[in-house]
């Protein structure tokens, strides 16, 4: 039961902006306005453009689809796992109510109390848990409730989680944590400021043992969520929290998996490769526009989709084809995944790159809340790597 | 074998002080040293919180303001425990203590230009609405969002104390305070700092708003043992439940913990003061998803602590109703204007994007800034930079 006074991170209202306060563009921005989500075209508007997707199981291809937003998408898969795996149990912070951004609505009253909980306020302990319950083969998933929170649980997460199935050694099939799912909102929202909007994904890729994914929309989330919790090993799912309410699409209504590990080319292109996750391709998708119109060329832009382990074979075929490259991500540009796929991408393609391999990311700094907008990569400086790249 | 059974042991019980009619029952626990114009004091702090709260939330929901969090119910531990501490006393809390900030001298236009996040935000606008920075001011850290890492900061921040006056040859005299809630209770924090603090002689007082939820959690779902109180027990700290909603327990409870925290070198002190969160969660909550409204409604009269004093400031003729009604339009009109300049002020400096996250700048800072110079001068209609102070020549 959606209440109207429910204005969470994600909306930003119309008339929020026309007061000139913390969500507004200026007045001759080509470029740096906002996305608009209703018409992107990395979103599916149509029920034929959404069950065309060809990783869509055939169940999913032939049935039919609502439009719905994010978090909807990611109840929907929560509802299936629990309804159709007596294993999977969901808790964390205030999911039995339905959730502070409606994820777990209704499904306290659908599988019980036993299944479905609150726990006490304590990520540590929520993680632990998790683990020892995954072990005991069980497929919980954990809500942290905003991946600002995950620190107290890294213990737990690094020295057990990431490690339980290395160090059982012949005893890993019976002592791992696969189907251990971490989900929690991440990345920016207009107003979080230092506690309430980090992307610490790329924390997790330091240390193996875990896939870290991050879907970019509600067809995405629904599909890789129902992907993480079928793993085998454990997995850390961000959801990009602006993109709850913001991001609304046509969604297959039956079940469908989207493999992890696995990039996606949302678009082809042939002159620059820009790979990104979640939330700024929204931004990238706009800035090729604008680039592929000024300069006269064409963009291939790729999803990483899980960024560790993640797809090098797509992402080195992209580079070879385009001879230039260009990594985006909203957390700060220093040891972000952006530097890893950079590294691995001039090991590889060196010798066909044209430029060199940019990153466009978050300042070398916290998320204050004034200058959020100055923090994250926007569609201008996304623009201008394009062009520098083009120019080189 | 004879087992601990902690549901044979009864409820710690709640020291009061004054009844709900403003009536003090046993007049050997009345406020003695305390002035009448102390507790006027205390009385207009708490209607000060009451009215900020008030008028900000509405702000919130008109879209002036991101966010925002009320402490309707809570005044009472907030003006009243802070009213007992001294003002070389350290504070570190949680981000529902306004009346904290208020009592030590925290000022409106201190208040609202963080809300509003503009350069004069002793923060620099880093952090959201009610996220204080006041330290050199008001003894009180500025606040984080996080849960409980807060309560471990105070602990070392007594033992350094401590440290500072022994190794100059002077008595312990000061101590740190460390505010939070029932939820936040159950981090690891919580237990590792309690620990830390009774081990290593800390003087420094615990004190728990249980005000009933964590969001949508009743206490029913974060612990089982007897509240907060209880657990002083194991880790060999002195204990008192207070109702919160009593001004006077609250500030006789922390006068007396701050007493005896600086007994002997010093020792950890925990308070659990008992009130009820009558407010949403903040402005991103509708409680009403989770809990009645007739739940809600005995708690803005029944024990409500700006009620409670109110009646006893008038059984003893130092207050009316005239003074009630010019006072909080004294207050309302204050926060109104304070707020309208607010807004027209600047945003802080775009050089604050990179000041203070080391003590110096370091290269990759410094390139970055000129970076985002380079692309502002290039792409000018991209970037909107009149509303921050010093425009572009601050990078």
């Amino acid at each position: 039961m959606l209440r109207k006074a429910h204005k969470c991170y994600g909306s930003v209202a119309k008339s929020i902006s026309l007061r000139r306060g913390y969500a507004s563009h200026p007045p001759k921005a080509r470029l740096n306005i906002p996305t608009d989500y209703a018409s992107t075209p990395l979103l599916h508007h149509s029920a034929k453009s959404s069950l065309a997707n060809k990783e869509l199981s055939n169940e999913a291809r032939n049935g039919t689809t609502s439009r719905i937003n994010l978090f909807q998408a990611v109840n929907a898969a929560l509802a299936y796992a629990l309804r159709s795996d007596q294993r999977v149990l969901l808790f964390g912070e205030d999911v039995a109510f339905g959730g502070v951004f409606r994820c777990s609505m209704n499904l306290a009253t659908e599988f019980g109390d036993h299944r479905v909980f609150n726990t006490p306020l304590s990520e540590q302990g929520i993680v632990g848990f998790a683990a020892g319950a995954a072990m005991e083969g069980m497929r919980p998933v954990a809500e942290v409730q905003f991946a600002d929170y995950v620190f107290p649980a890294f213990d737990q997460i690094v020295n057990e989680i990431a490690k339980c199935r290395y160090r059982a050694g012949h005893n890993a099939d019976s002592m791992n944590c696969g189907g251990l799912v971490i989900r929690m909102p991440a990345g920016g929202v207009g107003h979080g400021g230092l506690y309430h909007t980090q992307s610490p994904e790329s924390l997790f890729t330091h240390v193996p043992g875990m896939r870290v994914v991050v879907p970019r929309s509600p067809v995405q989330a629904k599909g890789l969520l129902l992907g993480a919790i079928a793993s085998n090993d454990p997995v850390i799912f961000l959801e990009p929290k602006i993109l709850y309410r913001a991001a609304v699409e046509h969604v297959p209504a039956e079940p469908y998996i989207l493999p992890l590990s696995t990039a996606e080319v949302l678009k082809e292109g042939k002159d620059v490769t820009i790979i990104s996750y979640g939330t700024p391709l929204y931004a990238c998708q706009s800035a090729l526009a604008a680039a592929e119109k000024d300069f006269k060329c064409s963009v291939e832009l790729i999803d990483l989709r899980t960024v560790y382990p993640w797809d090098r074979q797509a992402v080195m075929a992209s580079v070879n084809k385009t001879g230039r490259c260009i990594v985006v991500h909203e957390s700060m540009v220093n040891a972000g995944v952006g530097a890893e796929v950079a590294a691995t991408v001039q090991e590889g393609c060196f010798l066909r790159l044209e430029a060199p391999v940019q990153r466009v990311g978050g300042w070398s700094t916290h998320a204050g809340l004034a200058y959020e907008k100055f923090n994250i990569p926007d569609v201008t400086r996304i623009y201008d790597a394009i062009r520098t790249s083009l120019e080189y | 074998m004879d087992f601990v059974v902690p549901q044979n042991i009864p409820p710690i019980a709640t020291y009061r002080v004054m009844n709900s009619q403003g009536l003090i029952e046993d007049e050997s626990h009345a406020p003695k040293e305390v002035m009448h114009e102390q507790i006027l004091e205390w009385y207009k702090n708490m209607l000060f919180v009451n009215i900020l709260d008030a008028i900000m939330s509405d702000a919130q929901r008109q879209g002036r303001l991101s966010f925002y969090m009320v402490s309707t119910g809570e005044e009472g531990i907030t003006v009243g425990s802070a009213a007992a501490l001294e003002p070389d006393d350290i504070i570190t809390c949680q981000y529902r203590e306004t009346g904290v900030f208020k009592q030590r001298g925290f000022e409106l236009p201190d208040f609202m230009s963080q809300l509003v996040h503009n350069k004069n935000d002793p923060g620099k606008g880093r952090n959201m609405p009610v996220h204080y920075s006041g330290r050199a001011n008001t003894g009180v850290h500025a606040v984080a969002s996080t849960l409980g890492t807060q309560i471990p900061h105070a602990v070392g921040a007594a033992y350094a104390m401590k440290v500072a006056d022994l190794e100059a040859g002077k008595p312990v005299s000061r101590v740190a305070v460390a505010y939070f809630g029932d939820g936040a209770a159950s981090e690891g924090d919580f237990h590792g700092a309690l620990n830390v603090a009774a081990t290593r002689d800390c003087p420094v007082i615990f004190i728990c708003r249980n005000n009933g939820f964590a969001i949508s959690t009743p206490t029913s779902e974060q612990y089982r043992g007897d509240g907060i109180a209880s657990r002083g027990l194991g880790y060999g700290i002195e204990s008192l439940r207070v109702d919160g909603t009593d001004i006077f327990a609250v500030y006789e409870a922390t006068r007396e913990a701050r007493r005896k925290a600086l007994e002997n070198g010093g020792r950890p002190i925990l308070l659990e003061m008992m009130s009820y969160r009558i407010s949403h969660h903040s402005t991103s909550d509708d409680s009403l998803a989770y809990r009645t409204q007739d739940e809600v409604e005995p708690w803005k009269t029944r024990d409500n602590p700006i009620a409670r004093l109110r009646l006893w400031l008038q059984n003893n003729d130092l207050w009316n109703d005239e003074l009630e009604k010019s006072t909080r339009a004294q207050i309302r009109a204050d926060v109104l204007r304070e707020m309208k300049s607010a807004e027209k002020e600047l945003k802080p400096p775009l050089s604050s994007i990179w000041d203070d996250v080391y003590a110096v700048y370091s290269g990759e800072q410094l390139s970055q800034r000129a970076e985002m110079k380079r692309m502002m001068m290039k792409y000018p209609d991209e970037y909107d930079i009149d509303e921050y102070e010093g425009g572009i020549e601050a990078l």
